[in-house]
């Protein structure tokens, strides 16, 4: 019994930062990455039913990105995950959440793994795609923003939440395997120890390449391009300045008047 | 001369508002000849065809079949329509129930695809449409080369409800033939609130996770309570049970809609946040990174200490 979990690597902006030459991409030096949010709450769920059915259950995670990516993978198997695969070619520069399901989509054929859990989104771009998209191209029954699960590994059928605006849940069954894309909240994720931190270097991990999984390039084309990146419009708010205290005084201010105190 | 197609989403028989905010959205890109088809799948699809029978829109393309969310039919009705109709562009709102099918749809039929659109217009001929990225720090322009059908969800709350009589025809189609994995069984509603009472708040100060750590929590509350506002926070502190449920304040939490004062401090401006209070018409951001998207809809800016910020706010009151 097999549970992959597919993680990102996102990108988080510096306080200041400037665009890449062509204007489509902000510079590289300016991002900071990290393990996924999201992702932290997929791999859990998966160390959950792994350590309830008394680890009979493989939890290999699986990511799509470059040498850094790998402490992102690194992360994931410190907190208890059993093995890796890192798949990368520089084709996969300009990929998105569809590009990613194509590749996760070979990742599947290879593992026949018995459930796949994805974060509901990343924090970086928030598409909410790669997911769903792995699911449409497998054919798998699929549910996202997946906020309650139960599941006992190998079962036919799991019943699960999801959920909707408002806080509202619809409480559905759905028959496994699955992709089920999971949602903050779902549980507390564990920190790596130091002891995982340390084992997580020795851990296997599969590096494959686009050719390794019989796709090239054409088979990974987002399904949008990006005609030029840039910063919002600010200048809305109006900046309140000085020292703390002075802020401070002003803000007090601002509750007072519209208080009509 | 082309076809766009709304997706429009009922829940429990009841149409979703967010589908008339697609509506306008796909309005806004219609060219001279090209016609606007709204499908709708549900129990009882004619009932609901008056209400998408708005100005602008051709034909109601109303689907029999059930009220429960089912992805994988709606997938299979998307792939019908793409393979009867060859839609240059789908647009459904960007719901759960959206995330839910719209890029298996997406990738099954081969569509341009992109998620939470926030602006949509031609350049030319070219269908560009305006997405966030980098938790809303930048934006970008997007556009679709070589795609025949483009699916693009619509971001909620940013589009006006489309409205105006319409005339539009109502068309039925037979539901297609689809392998259904799910099973509707029941509802949860979120807890009760316990008295708090977040959308009848006018006044809310609200934490993110700026606060750092549980013990820091209880200074805001008190705080609250002497500048007499209502505590809110965003979704990590409740997930993290440090405040209840009911004072979320977002997309999965609770809107703020009495609200004419919003005091942001240590919350980033996520979408789902900005979703329950972006609508305010006075909101201060107290952050210390000076890019956190809060600021882009904030009335006030203070780039500074959370814990700083309030405890000298404490004396003036
Ligand atoms: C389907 C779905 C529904 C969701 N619903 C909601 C919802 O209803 N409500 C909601 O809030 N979120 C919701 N989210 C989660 C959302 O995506 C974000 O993860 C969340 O809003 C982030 O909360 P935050 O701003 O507190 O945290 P962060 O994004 O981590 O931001 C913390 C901020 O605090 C600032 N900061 C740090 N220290 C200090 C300091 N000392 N002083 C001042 N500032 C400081 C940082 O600069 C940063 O900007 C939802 C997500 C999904 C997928």
């Amino acid at each position: 019994m097999k549970i992959l979990v597919p993680v990102k690597q996102i990108a988080s902006l510096d306080d200041q930062f400037e665009m890449r030459d062509d204007g489509r991409d902000v510079d590289e030096d300016y991002l900071e990455k990290d393990l996924n949010e999201f992702d932290h709450f997929s791999v859990e769920e998966a160390l959950l039913i792994k350590e309830a059915a008394g680890d009979e259950v493989e939890v290999v995670v699986a990511i799509v990105g470059d040498d850094d990516a790998d402490d992102a993978l690194r992360t994931a198997l410190a907190k208890g995950a059993d093995r890796g695969i890192r798949v990368w070619d520089d084709a996969l520069a300009n990929a998105d959440g569809t590009s990613i399901a194509r590749i996760l989509a070979k990742l599947v054929e290879r593992e026949k793994p018995d459930m796949v859990f994805t974060g509901a989104q990343s924090s970086d771009f928030g598409s909410a795609t790669t997911g769903m998209a792995l699911a449409g191209l497998l054919g798998w029954p699929h549910a996202a923003v997946v906020s309650n699960l139960e599941y006992k590994p190998g079962a036919s059928s799991a019943t699960l939440r999801r959920e909707l605006e408002g806080g509202l849940e619809e409480v559905m069954t759905i028959k496994c395997p699955a992709v089920l894309s999971i949602q903050l909240g779902i549980n507390q994720p564990r920190y790596a120890s130091l002891r995982g931190i340390k084992q997580a270097k020795q851990k296997p991990v599969d590096e494959l390449s686009l050719d390794d999984l019989g796709l090239d390039a054409s088979d990974v084309a987002p399904a949008f391009n990006v005609r030029k990146m840039y910063a919002p419009q600010r200048g809305k708010a109006e900046l309140i300045t000085g020292s703390a205290a002075e802020q401070a005084a002003r803000l007090a201010q601002i509750i007072k008047e519209i208080r009509g105190m | 001369m082309s076809e766009i197609i709304v997706i429009a989403i009922q829940r429990d028989g009841e149409l979703r508002s967010s589908s008339l905010e697609a509506i306008t959205a796909a309005r806004g890109v219609k060219q001279a000849g090209d016609t606007l088809s709204v499908a709708i799948v549900a129990a009882n699809p004619q009932g609901l065809a008056g209400a998408l029978s708005v100005e602008g829109v051709d034909e109601v393309i109303a689907v029999k079949a059930t009220d429960e969310f089912q992805p994988d039919l709606i997938e299979a009705v998307v792939g019908a329509l793409v393979a009867e109709r060859k839609p240059s562009l789908i647009v459904t709102a960007h719901t759960v129930d959206a995330w839910s099918f719209a890029p298996a749809a997406a990738i099954k039929n081969g569509l341009g695809f992109a998620t939470d659109v926030m602006a949509l217009r031609r350049e030319g001929a070219d269908l560009v449409a305006t997405r966030a990225g980098y938790a809303e720090k930048v934006l970008m322009d997007i556009d679709f080369p070589g795609k025949d059908t483009v699916l693009l969800t619509t971001r909620t709350n940013v589009f006006e409800p489309a409205s105006g009589q319409g005339s539009a025809k109502v068309t039925e189609m037979a539901a297609p033939a689809a392998d259904i994995a799910t099973k509707h069984e029941g509802w949860k509603q979120p807890a009760d609130a316990g008295g708090i009472d977040i959308p009848g708040s006018e006044f809310i100060l609200s934490i993110g996770r700026g606060v750092a750590d549980e013990a820091n929590v209880e200074q805001f509350l008190e705080l609250a309570d002497k500048v007499g506002a209502t505590l809110g926070c965003s979704r990590p502190i409740a997930d993290n049970g440090w405040l209840p449920k009911a004072r979320q304040v977002g997309q999965s939490g609770q809107l703020a809609a009495s609200c004419r004062l919003y005091v942001a401090m240590g919350v980033s401006g996520s979408v789902q946040h900005q979703w329950g209070m972006k609508h305010v018409e006075n909101i201060v951001a107290v952050n210390t990174d000076p890019e956190a998207s809060i600021f882009s809809i904030a009335r006030y800016g203070i780039v500074g200490d959370m814990f700083e910020i309030a405890s000298e706010l404490e004396n003036h009151f």
